[in-house]
């Protein structure tokens, strides 16, 4: 019935520890292609630990992720050459942080910086990269004028659209999210929520996505991971663990959610 | 439709077979809540099922079970994908249960979710969304269908640049009636479809109804006004029997034997 035989992302008793801590334990999904999937949880559940595990961005101490890459093939990202990595990282992946600060240049233009991934894979011609620069920058609703000036000068929720349009360039088929709506203010969350919803359908993408707000994960994600001390307590549609929580840990979160 | 035909002798599109739900609630100290026990129900494509009885019986409770919106305690709750293959709900992977909703189950909650920002035409058009993707020309004729629903449930075309939480609950009724009915699915389960629409828009959805029967859809419903049960329901069961069976399962007759003369 489906095109695809394997999952995109196969992630198997993935672990991390920091000292005598174990940050994550056993962590164990798979992730399909198209599939937004988010990981809730509170402040120190792991979450993080876990999306930068998945991103190859840290070593886990047990466990394994394979990718498949185009050509069919499951890779280990965390065995593979970090030259490899680095490639994946700028073409088939994106990874959006909280803080847009972390994920932009600041003091080069908005163009430079939607165009920096399409410069990296050596396209060269400037009309080419501008007017590709200028499509992204309408398609993530911020005016082209502003073209050249630095992201210093964008407010928040700006900044945080424009880091989504300089992760997607490369047309990646996964993107890791951290946070992405947090520390915006309301309006401008939810007109980011509902760009990402649109962006996420029409491209088709897969998006791991880490939120304390369930309200996030209500509105863009297919499936849901819960997940408390480090450990995954409950896996289900994202429905389906919102309006039928099993795990007492969960049925915490979700009736401690103040309804507006 | 005939009891005589072929598609009514075929396997039917729902069967629920010994279905139980209990909340465990962790936060009252693991209080549960038993709310149906052991509960058996098919539905045949062009049947249309009516849930009947007060609130607070479940009657909700077991359409969301099979739109696995809720998970079954116990028991198996069988679905005819349009291939013809059977999906048993209670062990699907969840990638399996987004399918089944993309493609076969159809529901109307009782109330409309409603997306901050997205225009009316654009919630109706979403079912459709999915299967288009990056498809410009597909995405153009979502849209036009979506009008054409909107229309057919009078919902006037100067509302449909607008999100629609600002509208009244008959009309954010119909809009969700729209979103769900704007892809054929061969089962559809209506919670009080009807509950905030007046006399006009009623019979509207009334000839939707018959219309998805006619078409062999299988529906599952739960109507507040009898007179709209009694105009779609090819047959009607008593969920309080449901209950009845959990406390004395042996001597109660089977839910699903309990037939209203069409």
């Amino acid at each position: 019935m489906s095109p695809h035989p394997s999952p995109l992302l196969r992630v198997r008793g993935v672990s991390k520890r920091y000292g005598q801590q174990w940050a994550v334990q056993e962590a164990s999904f798979d992730l399909w292609p198209g599939e937004v999937l988010a990981i809730v949880g509170e402040s120190g559940s792991g979450k993080t630990t876990l999306l930068n595990a998945l991103a190859a961005r840290l070593q886990p101490d047990g466990g394994e992720v394979h990718f498949l890459a185009r050509d069919g093939q499951p890779q280990n990202v965390h065995t593979m050459s970090q030259a490899q990595q680095r490639l994946l990282a700028r073409t088939d992946w994106g990874f959006v942080t909280q803080h847009a600060a972390d994920g932009l240049r600041m003091d080069v233009s908005a163009g430079a910086n939607v165009c920096e991934r399409l410069m990296g894979l050596g396209q060269r011609h400037y009309g080419e990269l501008r007017s590709q620069a200028e499509a992204w920058l309408r398609r993530v609703e911020i005016d082209p004028i502003r073209i050249d000036d630095a992201p210093r000068t964008f407010s928040g929720g700006m900044r945080q659209r424009l880091q989504i349009a300089r992760n997607l360039v490369t047309q990646p088929r996964l993107v890791f999210m951290d946070e992405p709506t947090s520390g915006l203010d309301v309006s401008v969350q939810a007109r980011l929520l509902d760009l990402l919803r649109q962006l996420t359908r029409e491209m088709q993408l897969a998006v791991v996505i880490v939120t304390h707000d369930l309200a996030v994960a209500r509105l863009l994600a297919h499936r849901m991971v819960v997940m408390q001390g480090g450990r995954v307590v409950e896996t289900g549609l994202t429905d389906q663990v919102l309006d039928d929580p099993q795990h007492p840990y969960t049925q915490l979160l979700v009736s401690s959610v103040l309804q507006p | 439709m005939n009891a005589n035909t072929p598609l009514a002798n075929a396997t039917p599109i729902l069967a629920i077979e010994r279905v139980s739900k209990r909340f465990t609630m962790h936060q009252q100290h693991g209080a549960v809540l038993q709310v149906f026990d052991r509960v058996d129900l098919q539905v045949d494509a062009g049947e249309c099922v009516v849930l009947d009885g007060p609130s607070g019986m479940g009657k909700s409770t077991l359409l969301k079970l099979i739109y696995a919106n809720y998970r079954a305690s116990s028991g198996d709750i069988w679905v005819r994908r349009q291939d013809g293959e059977r999906v048993n709900l209670s062990d699907a992977d969840p990638r399996e249960l987004v399918a089944l909703r993309r493609y076969t189950i159809g529901y109307v909650s009782q109330f409309l979710r409603v997306i901050p920002r997205v225009s009316t035409l654009d919630v109706v058009a979403e079912p459709l969304d999915e299967d288009a993707g990056g498809n410009l020309a597909a995405r153009a004729d979502a849209r036009e269908k979506a009008g054409h629903w909107l229309a057919r449930l009078r919902i006037p075309e100067r509302l449909w640049s607008l999100p629609p939480a600002t509208f009244s609950g008959g009309e954010q009724q119909r809009v969700n009636i729209a979103r769900s009915l704007i892809k054929a699915r061969p089962l559809l389960l209506l919670d009080e479809p009807t509950a905030s629409l007046d006399a006009a828009n009623t019979r509207t959805v009334i000839e939707l109804i018959l219309e998805a029967r006619s078409n062999g859809t299988a529906v599952l419903g739960i109507f507040h006004d009898p007179a709209v049960a009694d105009a779609v329901a090819t047959r009607r069961i008593p969920v309080a029997g449901f209950r009845e069976a959990s406390s004395d399962q042996a001597a109660r007759p089977h839910p699903t034997t309990q037939r209203v003369p069409a």
